[in-house]
């Protein structure tokens, strides 16, 4: 088995980086269409997941979201939009991305927002904050852990999703594996692999860190934390809500 | 005679291909009826992938689950490397497996193992460490042994997280296992890269998309009502 040293070897040629359609190319298309993809969910998203938070109401409707989200294939969803009047390519890939990126934005919100504790709340509004004041000085900094969590979530799956739009001629860092895949060619489906998988890693990693960065109260770095026992959520992804 | 595609018939905005004119509607039941048997063979490779993958997860979740509540020394790598396999996005996944086990459903197989391995042991973990301490301080003062504290102890205790992971565990799968067109065992998935494949047939790919979603939701059900059934004692209480 040599997969991984021709994925070496073609990771190592300059060409392969730096020709038309290549590593780069494909990485900045990959990017371009997560980035626009991520910001217009949470456009979307963030303040559905704050009018909903705040109010309360509707709780049974964001779990069916987050629910039915997760039984909706990515693959599905690429495809239908593909097929669509808009036509397969980045623009169809990048709208389905945001349809998928939006529920972890929402629930985590909602869930962010519902947190807040009604005492603090009530102590603001009497100290005649206005109700916008409210949310955006007290409400916002206590759930901003939460709503950089859904972020975070969306992000990456967002990056690793966006891998599978070479299935249906969307492009991408995914298109290097399905190209390996046309040529029988180990190597390159490795190397394909190993950058998606980089790129999905160091998304998860740079918002951990911007979300270190944002989140307000005392700062320890993440890695010189006191050590407590590793806490763990019901499951790796929608942290927060019993799902 | 009249030609399907004449230069008269082109539009000033361009050439239009005959296949474009073709009625192509979003849903059609005759094509589920006409190819009733071969969708039935793709949905039982979707149903054998998943609770394959799901079977083999549990078997490997369940001792890495215990040992990691043994051992906070454990805890915290199992976690951390949990969080790393669920970050490699799934076509990733299949690829690295790939070489290995070349284009069979036993490539499809592994990865969903992994990813659903991966729910589990969180969802064990969870379950195995919200057992209060004292009770099974009480069940060891009363004589059980290793096995009978777990089995008549931790696993009744902790059996609502443990459904909670199965239920995760096989919808994550169920909508995962697509992505096994890459090797040509995607289940339903075939159809919808299928339908993608043969001129965009609408009807190919959204039979098979709600079919997921269906066996989806079926699978969560079932799943619900084994809880129930399982867990009496969860509805005494309330």
């Amino acid at each position: 088995m040599n997969g991984l040293g021709d994925a070496v070897v073609y990771l190592n040629d300059p060409l392969n980086w730096t020709r038309r359609s290549g590593i780069l190319d494909l990485l900045g298309q990959h990017l371009a269409i997560s980035g626009a993809a991520v910001l217009a969910a949470l456009v979307v998203a963030v303040p559905v997941g704050i009018a909903l938070g705040v109010t309360g109401r509707e709780a049974g409707a964001v779990v069916v979201l987050a629910n039915v989200s997760r039984a909706v294939p990515t693959l599905a969803l690429l495809t239908v939009f593909a097929v669509t009047p808009i036509g397969f390519g980045p623009r169809a890939t990048t709208i389905a991305l945001a349809v998928f990126a939006v529920p972890p934005i929402v629930t985590n919100t909602y869930v962010g927002f519902r947190g807040v504790d009604a005492d603090v709340r009530e102590a603001a509004r009497g100290m005649g904050m206005s109700r916008r004041q409210v949310v955006l000085r007290v409400d916002l900094p206590l759930a901003l852990p939460m709503v950089m969590t859904g972020v975070r979530t969306a992000a990456v799956q967002v990056v690793a999703t966006a891998a599978l739009a070479a299935l249906v001629a969307g492009g991408g860092l995914g298109r290097i594996v399905a190209l390996g895949f046309g040529q029988q060619d180990d190597g390159q489906i490795i190397a394909g692999a190993l950058l998606i998988t980089g790129l999905a890693l160091l998304t998860e990693l740079l918002l951990v860190l911007v979300s270190w960065a944002v989140v307000p109260g005392p700062r320890t770095l993440p890695f010189a934390a006191p050590r407590r026992r590793p806490a763990i959520g019901p499951e790796p992804t929608a942290e927060g809500l019993p799902l | 005679m009249r030609p399907v595609l004449s230069a008269e018939a082109v539009p000033p905005g361009g050439g239009v291909l005959a296949a474009d004119a073709a009625p192509n509607p979003w849903f059609d039941a005759s094509y589920v009826v006409d190819n009733w048997n071969t969708i039935m063979g793709y949905l039982g490779e979707h149903v054998r992938l998943t609770v394959g993958a799901v079977l083999i997860g549990s078997a490997v979740a369940l001792p890495l689950a215990l040992l990691a509540r043994r051992s906070r020394f454990l805890a915290g790598p199992v976690l951390a490397l949990s969080t790393i396999v669920y970050t490699i996005p799934s076509l990733a996944m299949f690829a690295f497996v790939f070489p290995f086990t070349g284009l069979s459903a036993t490539t499809v197989l592994i990865g969903l193992a992994a990813y659903s391995l991966v729910i589990l042991v969180r969802n064990f973990l969870t379950g195995l460490q919200g057992v209060p301490d004292d009770v099974r301080e009480a069940a060891r003062g009363m004589g059980y042994s290793r096995l009978g504290l777990f089995w008549r102890i931790d696993l009744p205790l902790a059996l609502p997280a443990f459904m909670a992971g199965l239920r995760i565990a096989t919808v994550s799968t169920v909508a995962l296992t697509t992505v096994g067109v890459l090797v040509g065992h995607g289940g339903l998935g075939q159809m919808i890269i299928g339908g993608f494949n043969a001129n965009f047939y609408r009807a190919e790919i959204v039979t098979g998309a709600l079919g997921c979603v269906l066996l989806a939701l079926v699978a969560d059900v079932l799943l619900a009502a084994v809880e129930r059934l399982v867990t009496p004692w969860v509805r005494v209480g309330a």
